[in-house]
Parts: C-alpha cells; structure tokens; sequence
C-alpha cells in the first residue's frame, strides 16, 4: 500500500491519513495495519494519566522536548474524552504544547475517546503502532484518567506516569489504592504550590502498603512544569525504569501480555460481527422480539434458540 | 464499518490577545459532533500549517483580529497548498473589511464570516461545504 510505504518512510501527511484511515475504520484499514506491523516494536511509550488541569500537556511538552535535545524523535498523542451524546470533543492539548509544536521530528495527534473506555480509544493502540512504524523512538501518550480500575492506558504503554497536584483534597481519585498500581513513577505537578510535600507524603504511605513496591519501589517527583523543574529528573526516572524493565525481562513479558490481550480482543470483535450480521437477517429474530414482548418466551431461552439456528447454518 | 468523523481546526493566528470568539466556536463545533482541535493564541502560519497537516483535518477556522489578516492568511494559504493540502475548507472569521474579501477569496479562503454572525450560520456552512 503506497500510503503505509510513505508513512513508514517518515512522511508526515501519509502518517496523518494512515491514522485517520484506522480511526475511523476506513476499507482497507486491517490490511494497511497488516503492513505496518512489522516494523513496530521499536518505540519507548510512556503514558500520562492525572485529573483535569494537572498539567499534563505541559508537562509532555516538556519531557517531549528534553528528549528532543537529546536527539530523540518523539510522537505524542494527546486524549480527550468524547461526548457520548454527539460525538464531538474539543481537542485542546496543543494549545499547552507550544514548546515542541514546531520542533523536527515531533508529531503530535489529538485524538476523541470516541465511546473507549478508561480514557482511550479504540485506535489508541494502532495509532501508537503507526507512531512506532513511522520511526518515533519515544512516544509520550497522555489521557485523563476515568475511575480507579478503568485506567487502560496502563496497559498499552511501557511506563505509566500518575500526575497528581497539591490541593485536590485527600481523598481524590488519583490516591486510592487502586490507581496506586498503575503508577510506574509518580510526578507531583505544580510544587510551586502549598501542599506539594504533603502529597508526597501520602503517595509514599500508600506505596508503603503495597506489596507489589519491592520489585520497583515507584519514584516520587515533584515538578513544576511551567518552569522546566524537574523533567531532567522525570526523565532520569524514566530511564531508570527502562532499564529494570529490559535487565528483568519484564519489557518482553509486558509487551506479551499486550499481544495476547490485542489478539482476544479483534476475535472478539470479529466474532461478535460475524455473529450480528448473520442473526440481523434471521427471520426468527423479530418473532422472537415478539413473543418476548408478549411474555411467550424469555430473552435467556431466545440466545440458546439463537444460538442453535447459527449452528444449524 | 464507521463514518468518518468530520475534523476541524479553530486557530488564531496573529498577535492579538483575545480568544473568547474562538472558544465559542469551537464549542459549537464540538456540540454540533465534531471533533475539534483548538490551538490557542498567537499561531505562526508554519504552526498552524503543521498542526493542520498532523492532525489531517478537514476544516480550518481562521480567527483573525489583528488586521493583518491579508499577510497571514496568505502565508496559511500558501501553506497549506504546497504541503498538499489544498482540500481543506478554511474559513475566516473576525473584523475584515469588505474591499479586502475579494482577495481572500481569490486566495482559496472559501468565506468570511463577520462578528456578529451566528454559529449556527457557520456551522451549516461548514456542513454544506465539506471536500468529499
Ligand atoms: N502553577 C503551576 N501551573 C501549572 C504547572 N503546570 C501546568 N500548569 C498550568 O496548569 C494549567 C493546566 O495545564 P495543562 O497542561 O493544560 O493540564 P492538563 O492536565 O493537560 O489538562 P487537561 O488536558 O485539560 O486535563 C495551565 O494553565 C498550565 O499553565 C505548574 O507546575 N505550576
Ligand atoms: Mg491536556
């Protein structure tokens, strides 16, 4: 596919019309996807998940551009939540990214989370794949992070970073035990502000009482990233983190895990399509409605009688 | 299969420091069930061009305040055509006197909408115009 060629050629518009082409399921998605995969694999992906305002996008701004001092080419993809009553977001990252916008080898794409759970879209992974395919070396995701086991991004990318910010109370979201473990490293934003020791010390508590902190005792961080404090830190955790991942082989088994979750879930998918077209034209089916309407059948007997007409098939 | 979902650009070229009609528009854009990526303030022309092109938009809203709307959007224009992106619908929004749209026009903006026009008259010129 000429388009895949350009993309993977480093082509800026190509990547641009790839994704879209994936996003919105276009023909010919799958086959493109087909092609890219096989130069996947290379880029470091770090997400950003924190509540609204914590600074996120400044913070990627940032980091983005620290590693583009040294020389790294960066993706960046920036999340927002869709309204599930229109469809439409307003996509506002770029407006706190102005330090890299215009950096080479920067490519930056805002994305909807377009009914996806856990504040990512169902693109999300395939677009970090075109990222990685293109020739990005880091690619720097942020989502707001909805509920505390609902966190997804955690499980497509290789280090998780949890931003938190003084002031939000002690109770907040972000503190309970279950968003705990999808930190890899903690930044505490905004220390320019009172109450940033304070959150540390209870991030620290509360690390304290999970078991799962002595393999990788997670980093705190404090930083302020509207004046460049602590991102070489950041990214020195970053790294860190990195390296215990590939000398304990546990990159590998991470990106395994993702593997076996992205294959269940396209046979899920492709199963539950199969499975809907054929019932659509089933003539049963509106009977079926029918009489469960009239209290002449039940809609737990129906899926078994359903089920066996697909057999019979 | 799903539709393709209509993407649009608000950006705001120039100097001048007010973004209360953009946010608005954006806003309605969004409500409409768009997909909107909002820039902010004081956009160069490679800026926007770039941002245009990353994000493989569809419509491009220019709000312009600043009176020199002839040199930016030109450059925006120029732009995007050698990038390859003449496709785009872009439309300009703001304080532009009448003997200057001719030119803009000329140019490949496909209209102007003044102060006082309503975001329903935009956004349904946006829908009539979409490339296909
Ligand atoms: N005082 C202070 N303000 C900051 C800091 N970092 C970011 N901000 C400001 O906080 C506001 C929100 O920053 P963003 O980067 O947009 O936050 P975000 O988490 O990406 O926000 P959403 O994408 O809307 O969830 C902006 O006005 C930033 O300038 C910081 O370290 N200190
Ligand atoms: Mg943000």
């Amino acid at each position: 596919m000429e388009l895949v060629k350009e993309a993977l050629n480093g082509s800026e518009r190509a990547i641009a019309q790839l994704i879209t082409m994936v996003e919105n399921e276009l023909p010919g998605w799958m086959e493109a996807m087909k092609q890219v995969y096989p130069h996947t694999g290379n880029a470091y992906l770090i997400g950003f998940t924190g509540p609204t305002g914590s600074g996120k996008s400044t913070l990627v701004d940032r980091v983005a551009l620290a590693l583009h001092n040294q020389n790294y080419s960066i993706g960046i993809i920036a999340i927002d939540p869709s309204s599930p009553f229109t469809g439409g977001a307003l996509l506002g990252d770029r407006v706190r990214m102005r330090e890299v916008t215009d950096k080479e080898g920067v490519f930056i794409r805002s994305l909807g989370t377009r009914g996806g759970l856990g504040g990512i879209s169902q693109a999300t992974s395939d677009v970090i794949k075109i990222l990685d395919a293109s020739g990005k070396d880091c690619i720097l995701i942020e989502t707001i992070g909805i509920g505390q086991d609902e966190v997804e991004v955690v499980q497509i990318v290789d280090t998780s970073i949890v931003v938190s910010v003084p002031g939000l109370g002690d109770d907040i979201q972000t503190l309970k035990a279950g968003i705990m473990e999808i930190g890899d490293i903690f930044v505490v934003n905004k220390s320019d502000r009172e109450g940033a020791d304070h959150v540390v010390t209870m991030i620290s508590a509360m690390l304290d009482l999970n078991p799962l902190t002595t393999v990788w005792r997670q980093p705190i961080v404090k930083t302020i990233a509207t004046e460049n404090q602590g991102i070489d830190e950041l990214i020195e955790q970053i790294m860190l983190h990195r390296k215990h991942l590939t000398e304990n082989d546990l990159l590998n088994a991470k990106r395994k895990e993702r593997i076996g979750r992205e294959i269940t879930k396209l046979l899920e998918q492709k199963i539950s399509q199969y499975v809907h077209d054929r019932i659509k034209g089933m003539h049963p089916f509106e009977d079926l409605i029918e009489q469960i309407n009239n209290r002449e059948n039940d809609p737990y007997s129906s899926v078994d009688i359903l089920l066996n007409l697909l057999e019979e098939k | 299969m799903t539709e393709k979902k209509i993407r649009a650009m608000v950006a705001k070229p120039g100097l001048d420091g007010h973004d209360r009609g953009a946010k608005v528009i954006s806003r309605a854009l969004r409500d409409s069930g768009m997909e909107v990526i909002y820039t902010g303030l004081r956009q160069t022309p490679e800026q926007i061009v770039s941002a245009a092109i990353q994000e493989d938009i569809d419509v491009l809203l220019l709000s312009i305040l600043s009176g020199a709307h002839d040199h930016l959007f030109s450059a925006i224009m120029q732009g995007l055509k050698e990038k390859k992106m003449d496709k785009v619908l872009v439309i300009g929004g703001g304080v532009i006197p009448q003997e200057d749209i001719p030119n803009l026009k000329k140019a490949g903006v496909s209209e102007i909408f003044g102060p006082g026009t309503s975001t329903e008259t935009i956004i349904t010129y946006v829908k009539e115009h979409l490339p296909s």
